[in-house]
């Protein structure tokens, strides 16, 4: 690929958000494709969706909602990459463990998530933990076959050589199997993250009181296109921002590993 | 003078997938005086390399004994310092911190484990390379890098398992000289497992030739009287290097075709 510039590249990235919103103005201001009415019943217009946004941020109602989901997302991250680091390891560690629950892991993992929302919403309340919990689920096994992977997958000879240099199993523990894990981890980071938004939302898409899936359904519940076109918005800005994190805290615990490297 | 590795009887035999058994390596013996460079010399696959494990105690001999300094050696060998043929550092530390660990580990202050870590890298040209990662740094360097995190721990053997195999032909002399030179400061022992006639000859105090494989023993011991201090390069040049070179090699020439010729078998 020719390299390019920062700027030409922001500006090109911005040009495609702005064709994509100049066709939607376009296909809903004019009788071009159908009816201005049914269009607008289905699509809405840019500029009601983006006037949605703005008061819904001045008027202040919408930061409880965003609040609550972004809550969800980190408890669930949190939770799930916890359980999954210290299962992973022990499954790592104990062949004989993994052996015996292999077909669970696979049959758990295998199961819609979707379909826990109900069972999780009678078990955890229509609260944030029936979310979280189901963000949990989606997150656990992300990490934990990221940790699995990464800590049997360090080169015997790194082990041979770090026991030759007199590292006990506690020391091996410490400077080479969790260093090992944790860059699986990072590398995960991203996905992890952006399961545990989908579970957070998906929760509160199917039975909650808050939350920006609980925006999106109440929208959606009087066809307000309009609301549902806005909740959107808002929850890729959400996402976005939150992906936006996840680069910086990486970059630094990352370093490393090896990247492109470029001739100057 | 005192033995630092004394392999009595070693033999070596794996467990065929079929039962079975396979051996590797017939009964042998071996000693290594302390302040003694030896080279274990012969072709792939003669489990040269095997009794390197074994003296360093990551794999027990099927039969036979391992004496380190007369104390029979169970487990891993504390004494004893191994370079390994692949790249072994630990990706996630840096240079420094790659050396240091060997120190840390056994109970130094980090401050006083870094210290010695970057002088044992100075002494290995590394001086300005201490806080890159391995994956910044070239072939020959992670090289050095690791002789440093072997050195900074002061074993009294060393193992080296073809620690210059993967590098290319300059980087190897250069690599050699280094570590002459720094083997020259306190003459450690040294096992060093080669399948290079001229390294094993410039490098070494005694040959031992190994037969190739299955069932592998010695075949040959040569001594190598080239006096030292040793110029890796000018030393090939000498009389007494070729002389070595041409009666090593007769006694390796056919273990070679061997090997060869039984893998030709196996292929066809």
């Amino acid at each position: 690929m020719t390299p390019i510039s920062r700027p030409k590249l922001l500006a090109l990235q911005i040009l495609v958000a702005v064709a994509v919103f100049l066709v939607w103005h376009v296909v809903t201001t004019w009788s071009i494709v159908a009816d201005v009415k049914t269009m607008r019943f289905f699509f809405s217009t840019p500029i009601d969706v983006f006037g949605r946004v703005f008061s819904m941020f001045m008027e202040g109602s919408v930061y409880r909602h965003l609040w609550i989901t972004l809550v969800e997302t980190i408890l669930a991250f949190v939770i799930g990459a916890s359980l999954g680091i210290v299962i992973g390891f022990w499954f790592a560690r104990k062949p004989i463990v993994a052996a015996v629950f292999d077909p669970y892991v696979k049959m758990m993992n295998a199961l819609p998530r979707v379909v826990l929302a109900p069972i999780f919403a009678l078990w955890f309340g229509l609260g944030i933990w029936s979310k979280v919990w189901l963000g949990v689920t989606l997150v656990f096994f992300i990490v934990f076959f990221n940790v699995y992977q990464g800590v049997r997958e360090v080169p015997q000879v790194v082990l041979a050589n770090a026991r030759m240099l007199g590292m006990n199993e506690r020391q091996l523990l410490r400077h080479v199997y969790w260093p090992a894990a944790l860059a699986w981890v990072f590398s995960s980071l991203h996905t992890s993250v952006g399961f545990a938004v989908v579970g957070a939302v998906v929760g509160e898409y199917l039975g909650s009181a808050a939350g920006l899936g609980y925006l999106i359904h109440q929208a959606e519940g009087v066809f307000d296109v309009t609301g549902v076109f806005a909740g959107m918005v808002i929850l890729m800005g959400f996402v976005m921002l939150i992906d936006g994190i996840v680069t910086l805290v990486e970059k630094p615990l990352l370093v490393w590993k090896p990247g492109e490297t470029r001739t100057v | 003078m005192t033995i630092a590795v004394h392999l009595k009887g070693v033999s070596v035999a794996y467990a065929l997938a079929g039962g079975g058994k396979y051996e590797a390596v017939r009964p042998v013996d071996l000693s290594v005086r302390d302040g003694e460079f030896v080279a274990l010399l012969g072709p792939t696959g003669c489990g040269k390399s095997t009794l390197l494990n074994i003296a360093a105690g990551l794999m027990p001999p099927s039969s036979g004994t391992c004496d380190i300094f007369g104390e029979r050696l169970s487990g891993l060998c504390g004494k004893a310092g191994y370079l390994f043929q692949q790249d072994a550092l630990m990706p996630w530390k840096t240079a420094e911190d790659n050396v240091a660990i060997g120190l840390e580990v056994g109970g130094m202050r980090r401050a006083e484990a870094l210290e010695r870590a970057r002088a044992m890298l100075a002494k290995v040209g590394l001086a300005a390379f201490g806080e890159r990662y391995p994956h910044q740094l070239s072939g020959g360097q992670k090289k050095r890098v690791a002789l440093a995190q072997v050195l900074v721990r002061e074993p009294k053997i060393l193992l080296m398992d073809e620690p210059f195999g993967p590098l290319d032909a300059q980087t190897r002399l250069i690599m050699s000289e280094l570590l002459l030179d720094l083997w020259q400061q306190d003459r450690k022992a040294v096992m060093f497992v080669t399948h290079d006639l001229d390294e094993a000859i410039a490098l070494s105090d005694r040959v031992v030739v190994m037969s190739a494989g299955p069932s592998s023993r010695f075949i040959g011991e040569f001594a190598v009287d080239l006096p030292r201090p040793r110029d890796i390069a000018e030393v090939r040049s000498e009389p007494a290097f070729h002389r070595l070179h041409s009666d090593i090699w007769s006694c390796l020439r056919d273990e070679v075709r061997k090997t060869y010729g039984l893998s030709d078998k196996g292929a066809a």
